[in-house]
């Protein structure tokens, strides 16, 4: 049976930016037969789907929404959607934003409902102006049709739902540190415990997902969870997900596919090699994977398989690099994104990724010394794993599969005392 | 170029408009300190896209927060700036996505253009460029940001047509 886009069916359709264009593809269905159900029933169907988390770490939805505590019905209690998309590489939330805004309404609201949030928050990074506008643009008419509102849809809920713009730092895509920004704090993440669902925003019970998970919720009540549970490689990597393949490929762009696609055939959909250029490695989910190289070019893209094969899905980021790149180079540019976005909190963190980024720049310049791939494995051995959030663990992925996976690429360097890779220079006669 | 030019405008006062869009803005949120971001992005808006310290000021007594705590939250965000800007701001982004399709001819042809280096603003106060970190558009690297808009696909000559089309 052939594949059919659900997330992605309003792209290009202009239509569906307005209430009543989404509505003709079925919009607000979900919601409106979510209104019927019991809370409990909905969160049961979402955990039943197998949905995991779309933002990077793949923790399964419903059971998040279940560790919502509902005991006192007074408590206020919010939903955070994380539209900060800031991991390099991504870029798949901002086409849901930009081309059908009121999928992703839809989800918060079902969401909202189901865990009894009263407001949502869609925080958004504070460069993507063009989604803000549009998503805001899209709740006022949800307002105006009293989809949102103090009586949503006449269900007696009342439901807010605001757009906050972020202002800059990648760090406030880490939950806890984006929490802190939302208060209008510095973006530093919490220590957990305790976790948002307990003391989340403004010292509530927080519900914390990412653009695209929420974008799915609409389709699994509309059509069930089983038929979610259909698409997929197993019962832990479920649905379709959106892969956005950036780099050295001909027809770079957000695709969807059935999750646990492979990469070869992604590539293939995506038009092969850029200019027929031959592979040489691939990061399958975004700069905090560490790097595959294209031996496994026939890897399952889900969840369990990528992490089986020492890397992540991440947020389904695949990069794709020709053999005319340096890996020494892609590295330390890298380390050099991490280290500008530490938090400084952590001591390994913050010195770890300064130490990182030094060595690999010198490397890069032809600097480097021997023994600076053992430097760098013991650096990388200190800030993971002792860090405060996941990015000191982001950090390391990609420097460890370098000195793993491309050992002769860094002797190299040292040896000729110079890059042995050419530039970038693709524009001829600076044209 | 050897020194930063004279600020090209301060901060010239809360307007009605702008105090009426705080005190939306407050009804959103359950503290007034969760409206620090958005007030910050106005102060910025109304100076010229920058914070001079009387901004930071402003903002610190209009939401009843210490000044010290609003220079922290500024310090901390790449998209508040405590120089003056040009009139257009760019922003390049040097990823990887973009480093490898060519992002560095696009920062040369930008310094050969505009003649300043980086975060500095031309004499004229019309530009100033930087180098930054992803900027969720990898499938249309390389690419720039030209104030709000994203600019993509890019190249040399490109770059060249959309500076002459900045006032
Ligand atoms: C440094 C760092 C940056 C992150 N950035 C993002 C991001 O931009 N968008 C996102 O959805 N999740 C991001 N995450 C993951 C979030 O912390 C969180 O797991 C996610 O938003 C939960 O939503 P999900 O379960 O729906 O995926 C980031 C995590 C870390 C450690
Ligand atoms: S691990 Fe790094 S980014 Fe995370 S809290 Fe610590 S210093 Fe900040
Ligand atoms: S790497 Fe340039 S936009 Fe993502």
């Amino acid at each position: 049976m052939a594949f059919e886009r659900v997330l992605t069916r309003n792209v290009g359709n202009r239509d569906a930016l307005t209430l009543e264009g989404y509505k003709k593809t079925g919009g607000y269905e979900a919601l409106s037969k979510a209104f019927k159900m019991e809370p409990g029933a909905v969160i049961e169907e979402v955990k039943k789907s197998g949905l995991r988390g779309r933002g990077g770490a793949g923790f399964p939805a419903g059971m998040k929404w279940g560790f919502i505590p509902q005991k006192d019905p007074n408590q206020p209690k919010y939903l955070v959607c994380n539209a900060d998309e800031s991991e390099p590489g991504t870029f798949k939330d901002r086409l849901h934003m930009e081309h059908d805004p009121h999928q992703l309404i839809e989800g918060c609201a079902i969401c909202c409902w189901a865990v009894h949030a009263e407001t949502c928050y869609i925080y958004i990074r504070g460069e993507y102006t063009k989604s803000a506008v549009i998503l805001e643009r899209a709740i006022k008419d949800a307002y105006d049709a009293r989809i949102l509102g103090d009586n949503a849809m006449g269900s007696g809920f009342k439901l807010n739902m605001y757009v906050h713009r972020g202002a800059g730092a990648y760090i406030c895509g880490e939950e806890t540190g984006m929490l802190e920004s939302l208060e209008g704090k510095r973006g530093q993440p919490r220590v957990k415990p305790p976790f948002p669902a307990v003391v989340g925003a403004f010292g509530a019970p927080t519900v914390i997902n990412n653009v695209e998970t929420l974008c799915n919720v609409p389709h699994i009540l509309n059509r069930g969870a089983d038929w979610f549970k259909s698409i997929g490689t197993d019962e832990r990597n479920t649905g379709p997900k959106l892969y956005a393949i950036s780099g050295h490929v001909e027809r770079p762009g957000t695709y969807e596919h059935p999750i646990g696609i492979t990469f070869r055939e992604m590539l293939e959909a995506a038009g092969g090699m850029w200019r027929q250029g031959n592979l040489k490695a691939f990061i399958p989910g975004g700069a905090s994977a560490p790097i595959l190289k294209a031996s496994e070019i026939d890897i399952k893209m889900d969840f369990d398989t990528v992490a089986k094969a020492g890397s992540m899905l991440g947020s389904a980021a695949v990069i794709v690099m020709d053999e005319t790149v340096c890996m020494v180079r892609s590295v330390a540019r890298l380390a050099k994104f991490f280290n500008h976005e530490s938090c400084g909190q952590c001591t390994p963190c913050r010195e770890g990724t300064n130490w990182m980024e030094l060595v690999l720049k010198r490397l890069e310049h032809g600097e480097g010394r021997e023994g600076d791939a053992m430097l760098l494995k013991s650096v990388a051995g200190n800030v993971g794993g002792n860090s405060l959030c996941a990015l000191g663990d982001a950090a390391v992925g990609p420097v460890k599969s370098l000195v793993e996976r491309f050992p002769e690429e860094i002797d190299a360097h040292v040896r000729e005392r110079r890059c042995p890779f050419p530039e970038y220079r693709y524009f001829k006669d600076g044209a | 170029m050897t020194e930063a030019p004279a600020p090209q405008t301060r901060f010239p006062g809360f307007t009605p408009e702008a105090r009426a869009q705080i005190d939306m803005l407050r009804t959103r949120y359950p503290t007034a300190e969760a409206v620090l971001l958005p007030a910050l992005y106005i102060a910025q808006r109304l100076s010229g896209g920058w914070l001079p310290d009387e901004a930071i000021q402003a903002v610190a007594a209009e939401l009843d927060l210490p000044e010290s705590k609003v220079y922290g939250v500024v310090t901390f965000y790449d998209l508040f700036h405590q120089k003056p800007v040009g009139r257009h701001r760019i922003r390049v982004c040097t990823n990887l996505s973009c480093q490898i399709r060519g992002s560095a001819e696009i920062m040369d042809t930008l310094r050969q253009e505009l003649g300043v280096g980086e975060e500095e603003v031309t004499p004229d106060g019309r530009c100033s460029y930087v180098h930054f970190e992803c900027l969720g558009s990898c499938d249309t690297a390389p690419m720039m940001m030209v104030d709000d808009d994203y600019r993509e696909n890019l190249t040399p000559n490109k770059v060249r047509d959309i500076l002459r089309g900045l006032k």
